[in-house]
């Protein structure tokens, strides 16, 4: 009787938890938008809601896999290139034929995601048979293919259908009625742009309440299980390959819903470095880990913080790489020397703060 | 009657070593069975051949009639055997609750999207296993340390909690290595007690590895005794541990 | 003729590819982690050597001498400010973090210091180098001054590594720390002294790197670092004559590759190896197995 009356309790506190999270995103969007509404905010700053979306997500969504399956993917932005350029194929090709843009955003939404989370299982299958530094180092060769490949994609439609090269556009031989739609480097232009702040807040709620109604059930659980302990979460029968690639799926998948988002916010969409290579990829980790690694509300306020603090004080953008590198060693320092994780349990008392369940 | 836990001839080399060769065991139900040795005689090896950790080079392992030899870990933990470790492996990050219900993983169920969109199924199970799990930590004595991070629990109730653990995968066979290392006299006491309450009120089955004499001679009805990867005694408790040979083999000459 | 003009191109990348290789496989061997910073200094050496030749008119020796000397330190005082507390840390992935974060301080350093324009760089080799085959075949002199190099460097590393008492030293450390600790192994000295070694020969690796290739700016070392770790891998993650094979196969594949397959999917090419060599034989051509104690 009284393990179920703690239960209750111990039940509250995490969906209390939650209901903050889910707060604090609301609270903040209704904010800005009376802001905006307002003209209290500068051109430049509305501009940068959409993408503060897209880094919640995809720091929220690479969480799941650094944080609660306790693997370092440094190819997250590989699956967010998935999910755009798929989905602006898709809306570029539907443009004329879906004119109700909501609806063309969802199933784009759809497909965006589902080509994501087939490519997540495709490349974890693989990779998630290797463990630390060289799964690392495998997500980031990934994430780096798949960039070369789009930059490689010429596609076109005309009356015959589609045609496609990995050459240029000549040889896609098409007939002279026909559209590129994928132009190799030049990428995809003219996607309609549909996406919006409050979409952007949408998506941001509805990876939230995937990703911590995940993590707080058996699979949740069992994932979590596996990153204390692989050896013991086998020998009480629970299956590994399953549960790692469960976690790396769905993540891959949130980071193309990003990948929508970001995608339907430009006119033109190009693969490069900072986008959808290597440095967008770190800058997601760097989110990660000034939040707390494992902590989903942390991965939220991280990100805001570090997009807008930049913007906000003039002149500090030119840092902004320069900081948040030095951000990243220091946090790693702090947080996982065990000299000064004994420094912080003798002097600080917020140390004792984690001794409470991680959820 | 068949017994239930029956290995034929098993062993195992690494590299050139025999580590494991010809080990014969067999367990009947709700026996309490011991295997000792000096360090280095292969019991955690045992542990790990039974457990499917390593595969056998040779022999043949039944438990309770089905053949589970070189299955992987995770088949002959549905198979029925559950085990602790020499060096314990809890679920550092998680609850000690949520460690034993990580342990009823298998033996209560919803769908992925049951538990993401929070269904009423999803509601029902796992209040089913708070309850289960927390009958088991009452039993180890660890109910009031539920919503604690394993990692913070004190060394001798980690013992307990990995127990606690194994048990709730509901396992027809327990394996205890070392249970009782690192434990003062009072907590080995404490330890034994709930050995013997395991084996009676789960109708358990357990095979433990231990060094302290005291706990084997106090619970331990059969004992096998590993020398160098081969079997050196077997037999009730009381006759091996006055069999010369073993005295020798624990004092040297 | 092409063909064997691509393939001693591709022995001259390889050979840059294979000094590379040798600081992470070191650095992999004795400290247990991936020195994500390491492509870094490589471009660092660089711009040493670049201002030393254009700015201060220092002669090209002693020019790669400051350059050495300048990654000899940094490397070092990386490796005590940022690793070195973490060496106990209980997760692996935090000093790999914290090295993607020296990565990124390193270019950002130089980007504020250098600027982002490409700079070009002066070949250090004034010989122009061999013309065979009645002229059809031409060899420049960088070429075969990089492939000298690597060869002697391996050479003396190899001997300095069986032979010395600092090399014996690494090899203990590399195969117990522990017990190499016990047996009076001064274990920080012998780590700081691999990072030393391991940054002197980035230096050298990048000077030789921007002679094949002029161009420079704060990213030409973050590609060929990743892709020299992908060679450590390839060859055998901890082996030093595994960096060399590693190192050469890859420069061979990537300009085989770029030439024959498609300019653009070269550095494909060349992680679908990576990827391959893991999932295939994940200690490399010439690693040893480890097995897990349970």
């Amino acid at each position: 009787m009284t393990g179920k009356m703690k239960k209750l309790k111990n039940m509250k506190k995490t969906t209390k938890s939650n209901m903050i999270t889910y707060g604090i995103v609301i609270v903040a969007f209704l904010v800005m938008q009376i802001l905006i509404s307002t003209g209290n905010i500068s051109s430049l700053l509305q501009g940068l809601m959409v993408p503060l979306c897209i880094y919640i997500i995809l720091a929220v969504s690479l969480n799941l896999v650094v944080g609660i399956l306790g693997e370092l993917s440094l190819g997250h932005a590989g699956f967010m290139c998935v999910g755009a350029f798929s989905s602006a194929f898709f809306s570029k090709c539907m443009k004329d034929v879906i004119t109700v843009a909501p609806l063309r955003f969802f199933l784009a939404l759809l497909i965006g995601i589902a080509v994501a989370a087939v490519f997540g299982i495709i490349i974890g299958i693989p990779v998630l048979r290797l463990k630390g530094d060289y799964l690392a180092i495998v997500t980031l060769a990934f994430g780096e293919i798949i960039k070369n490949l789009v930059n490689v994609m010429f596609i076109g439609v005309d009356s015959n259908g589609f045609h496609f090269s990995t050459k240029d556009v000549m040889s896609l031989n098409m007939e002279p009625d026909g559209t590129v739609i994928m132009n190799g480097p030049q990428g995809i232009t003219g996607t309609p742009r549909d996406a919006t702040f409050l979409i952007g807040v949408v998506l941001i709620l509805i990876t939230l309440f995937i990703v911590m109604n995940l993590i707080n059930s058996r699979d949740g659980r069992a994932i979590m299980a596996i990153r204390d302990n692989r050896i013991a979460a086998e020998s009480i029968g629970i299956n590994v390959t399953k549960y790692k690639l469960m976690a790396f799926t769905v993540s891959a998948a949130l980071a193309g819903g990003a990948g929508v988002l970001y995608a339907h916010n430009l006119s033109t969409l190009t693969a490069n470095t900072n986008n959808f290579g290597y440095n967008m990829s770190i800058s997601i980790l760097v989110f990660v880990v000034l939040g707390g690694i494992g902590s989903i509300r942390g991965s939220i306020i991280a990100a805001v913080i570090l997009t807008l603090l930049p913007e906000m004080l003039r002149g500090l953008n030119d840092y902004r790489m320069l900081i948040y590198a030095i951000v990243l060693i220091i946090m790693m320092l702090f947080n996982w020397a065990p000299k000064a994780i004994e420094w912080r349990e003798k002097y600080l008392s917020f140390g004792k703060r984690k001794k409470e369940a991680v959820k | 009657m068949a017994a239930l836990l029956d290995v034929k001839n098993l062993g195992i080399s690494f590299g050139g070593l025999r580590a494991v060769n010809g080990f014969d065991i067999s367990i009947e139900k709700e026996e309490l069975y011991g295997l000792i040795g000096p360090n280095g005689a292969g019991k955690t090896t045992v542990f790990n051949l039974l457990t499917g950790v390593y595969k056998p080079d040779t022999g043949k392992v039944l438990l309770d009639g089905q053949d589970i030899t070189g299955k992987k870990t995770i088949d002959i933990s549905k198979a029925g055997i559950a085990r602790t470790f020499q060096n314990i492996r809890l679920f550092q990050k998680l609850s000690v609750l949520d460690n034993v219900k990580a342990g009823l993983h298998n033996k209560h169920h919803y769908s992925t999207i049951e538990g993401i969109l929070r269904l009423p199924n999803y509601r029902k199970v796992e209040r089913e296993m708070d309850e289960q799990a927390m009958e088991l930590l009452k039993v180890f004595n660890l109910d009031q340390e539920a919503d604690l991070t394993a990692a913070n629990l004190p060394y001798g109730k980690q013992r307990r909690l990995e127990i606690a653990r194994a048990l709730a995968t509901e396992p027809k066979l327990l394996l205890l290595d070392e249970p009782a290392a690192g434990m003062n006299p009072n907590e080995t006491g404490e330890l034994m007690e709930m050995i013997r309450f395991v084996r009676k009120n789960f109708h358990m089955t357990i095979l433990l590895i231990e060094h302290d004499m005291k706990l084997v001679s106090g619970i331990c009805e059969r004992l096998t005794v590993l020398n160098f990867g081969e079997v050196l005694a077997q037999g009730k408790t009381t006759d091996v541990l006055n069999n010369p040979q073993v005295i020798t083999a624990y004092l040297g000459e | 003729m092409s063909f064997i003009s691509y393939l001693i191109n591709g022995l001259s990348l390889g050979s840059v590819y294979a000094i590379i290789a040798l600081g992470y496989t070191m650095v992999y061997g004795i400290a247990k982690m991936l020195n994500f910073a390491h492509g870094d200094v490589i471009m660092i050496g660089a711009y040493t050597a670049l201002i030393s030749m254009t700015q201060l008119g220092v002669p090209v020796l002693p020019a790669i001498l400051i350059a050495v000397v300048v990654c000899t330190v940094l490397g070092v005082v990386i490796e005590r400010i940022a690793y070195k507390p973490l060496r106990n840390a209980s997760s692996s992935l935090a000093v790999l973090i914290t090295a993607i974060g020296v990565s990124y301080l390193l270019q950002n350093i130089a980007l504020l210091v250098f600027g982002a324009n490409t700079q070009t760089f002066p070949s250090v080799v004034k010989w122009s180098g061999l013309s065979l085959a009645g002229g059809q075949l031409k060899i420049s002199g960088v070429t075969i001054v990089t492939i000298a190099a690597c060869i002697v460097i391996m050479i003396v590393l190899t001997l300095f590594v069986q032979k010395s008492k600092p090399g014996q030293a690494m090899r203990a450390v590399s195969e117990d720390r522990g017990a190499a600790q016990l047996m009076g192994i001064n274990v920080n000295g012998t780590i700081a002294l691999t990072f030393a070694i391991g940054s002197a020969l980035a230096a050298v690796a990048g000077v030789l790197l921007c002679s094949a290739y002029p161009s420079l700016d704060p990213y030409t070392g973050a590609m060929p670092g990743i892709k020299a770790f992908v060679a450590a891998v390839f060859g055998g993650i901890g082996s030093i004559s595994g960096a060399f094979v590693g190192g050469i196969l890859l420069g061979v594949i990537e300009i085989l590759g770029r030439a024959y397959i498609s300019s653009q999917m070269a550095d494909a090419l060349v992680f679908a190896v990576l990827i391959i060599v893991l999932l295939v034989k994940p200690t490399g051509i010439l690693g040893k197995k480890i097995q897990e104690k349970v």
